[in-house]
């Protein structure tokens, strides 16, 4: 479980984070939505700890980042994978090379085993005959996977998607989301993701929390969303589109 | 920057492939020049000392040697580096850093100015030093080729000059001026590419900053080190 205290963080005189504290569950696909600017992602870098909060905590199965040694923290990052909005794969390496990485860096694992785990990983995210590809070489589509291969191949417990489904096709979005609820489930993973896409959210949105102007300004499930009237910035966030507003119609008028 | 590696065989691997992009990605760039420097400093010396007639030709051969050792190859390979080696290092690490790549380092859990700035730095060390031994080596040729193609002197007055009056303290300049001039090179251009900030535009404004930076850089080193030790 990953507890967040009441953390603040501001870029000059500009505040971002005006003080936001909330929990996500072990098994379960925490989704964090809001608009452009509404501080999702330096949220998020808060929570990894590529940001340091100038107030508040952030504890890690009840252990404070913050106050984290180097060693601590070098341990608890080996515990994390992060998908990326831009896949982040380093373009000098192959697919295999990307995913073993990690394993290379930090595993004392033979290169056997090595290559072993990151096939089992590749073939989980359902991509085969790849390995030997670059980044340059394979689809978008392709490329989150290869991402999602890398952030799992060292069994975190702590799984981060930075709009995990930016730039990709609907149906392929879907299978992404798919996979990411997945593996969640399958390795009961703390999974933290930052969306836009309100596919995701109603799909596998277990726990959703609205970010508005630097505040938590709404948190319920997919379900609780469909249903909420009173809070303004999240209904005109979510049912921005006449398609979405008809959906909610019938939805409730369903019921 | 300075914590124990988390794995001193990917640290060594690491090291290897930048000794590798620096060294023998630059080999070609550097023969050419420092051959035709070493020409252009033969016929050049010749040209004007024949006018003189006061200067055995033979003398040549010193002079072109101790010039090369001295400031030619050093030099003339350090700002070359600067250019190819500068520009390559900080838009690698710019790209690095707008794609997120470094993030994700930092996020496994590696220690990324060491990763990423410490074999660079290393790998150049290594290196350049070969690199502008080489260059004297060649220019030394390229001045005897092109002063004995020219009828400026015989290769037996060059080779004479060559072998006469040899300073090893200049060659102990030489190896200082390569180590400065390598460590200025590799850390300008990470300084540079490390933190950047932006998008396309920002990379090639610090792969432009890596290059104009160090050559400065390199050109005051050279005068302090030639003031100081010389």
């Amino acid at each position: 479980m990953i507890e967040v205290r009441n953390i603040k963080k501001c870029f000059g005189d500009q505040d971002i984070l005006r003080g936001i504290s909330t929990q996500f569950q072990k098994g379960k696909c925490n989704l964090i939505i809001g608009s452009s600017g509404a501080g999702k992602t330096v949220f998020l870098k808060c929570l990894v700890g590529l940001f340091n909060p100038e107030d508040g905590e952030i504890l890690y199965d009840n252990r404070p980042i913050g106050s984290m040694g180097v060693k601590e923290k070098k341990k608890l990052r080996n515990e994390m994978g992060m998908l990326f909005q831009g896949n982040a794969l380093f373009d000098s390496l192959t697919v295999e090379q990307n995913v073993r990485f990690p394993l290379d860096m930090f595993s004392e694992m033979s290169l056997e085993e090595k290559t072993e785990r990151v096939n089992f990983c590749l073939s989980r995210v359902n991509l085969a005959n790849a390995n030997d590809k670059y980044p340059g070489e394979i689809s978008g589509g392709m490329m989150k996977r290869v991402g999602i291969a890398r952030a799992i191949v060292m069994n975190p417990k702590y799984l981060f998607c930075d709009e995990p489904n930016s730039g990709l096709d609907p149906k392929t979005a879907l299978v992404i989301d798919d996979l990411i609820k997945e593996i969640t489930v399958e390795y009961n993973i703390t999974t933290v993701i930052n969306t836009h896409d309100m596919n995701s959210v109603m799909g596998i949105g277990d726990k959703v929390t609205f970010l508005h102007q630097g505040y938590k300004h709404w948190e319920g499930s997919k379900e609780q969303v469909m249903e909420e009237t009173e809070n303004k910035e999240l209904y005109e966030f979510i049912f921005a589109s006449d398609f979405l507003k008809k959906l909610r119609e019938a939805a409730l008028q369903n019921k | 920057m300075f914590t124990r590696p988390e794995n001193l065989s990917m640290y060594a691997k690491e090291t290897m492939r930048q000794v590798y992009q620096i060294g023998i990605g630059s080999v070609l760039i550097i023969a050419i020049v420092s051959t035709f420097v070493g020409a252009v400093t033969a016929v050049q010396f010749s040209y004007q000392l024949l006018d003189i007639g006061l200067i055995p030709m033979w003398w040549m051969g010193i002079i072109v040697r101790d010039s090369l050792i001295l400031e030619m190859a050093p030099t003339i390979c350090a700002l070359l580096l600067a250019g190819k080696v500068g520009s390559n290092i900080a838009s690698e690490l710019g790209s690095m850093r707008v794609t997120e790549q470094i993030d994700a380092l930092e996020i496994m859990g590696v220690n990324t100015t060491a990763y990423l700035i410490g074999p660079k730095i290393l790998g150049g060390l290594i290196i350049v030093p070969f690199l502008i031994i080489m260059a004297v080596g060649l220019g030394i040729i390229g001045g005897g080729i092109a002063g004995v193609l020219g009828d400026f002197f015989s290769t037996a007055d060059y080779v004479r000059g060559l072998q006469d009056g040899h300073e090893a303290f200049y060659i102990v300049i030489m190896l200082i001026k390569c180590y400065v001039f390598a460590f200025i090179i590799t850390s300008v251009a990470c300084y540079q590419g490390f933190y950047v900030k932006g998008g396309a535009l920002e990379i090639g404004n610090a792969s432009t900053r890596a290059v104009v930076n160090s050559s400065i850089v390199i050109i005051i080193a050279n005068f302090l080190i030639a003031f100081l030790l010389l």
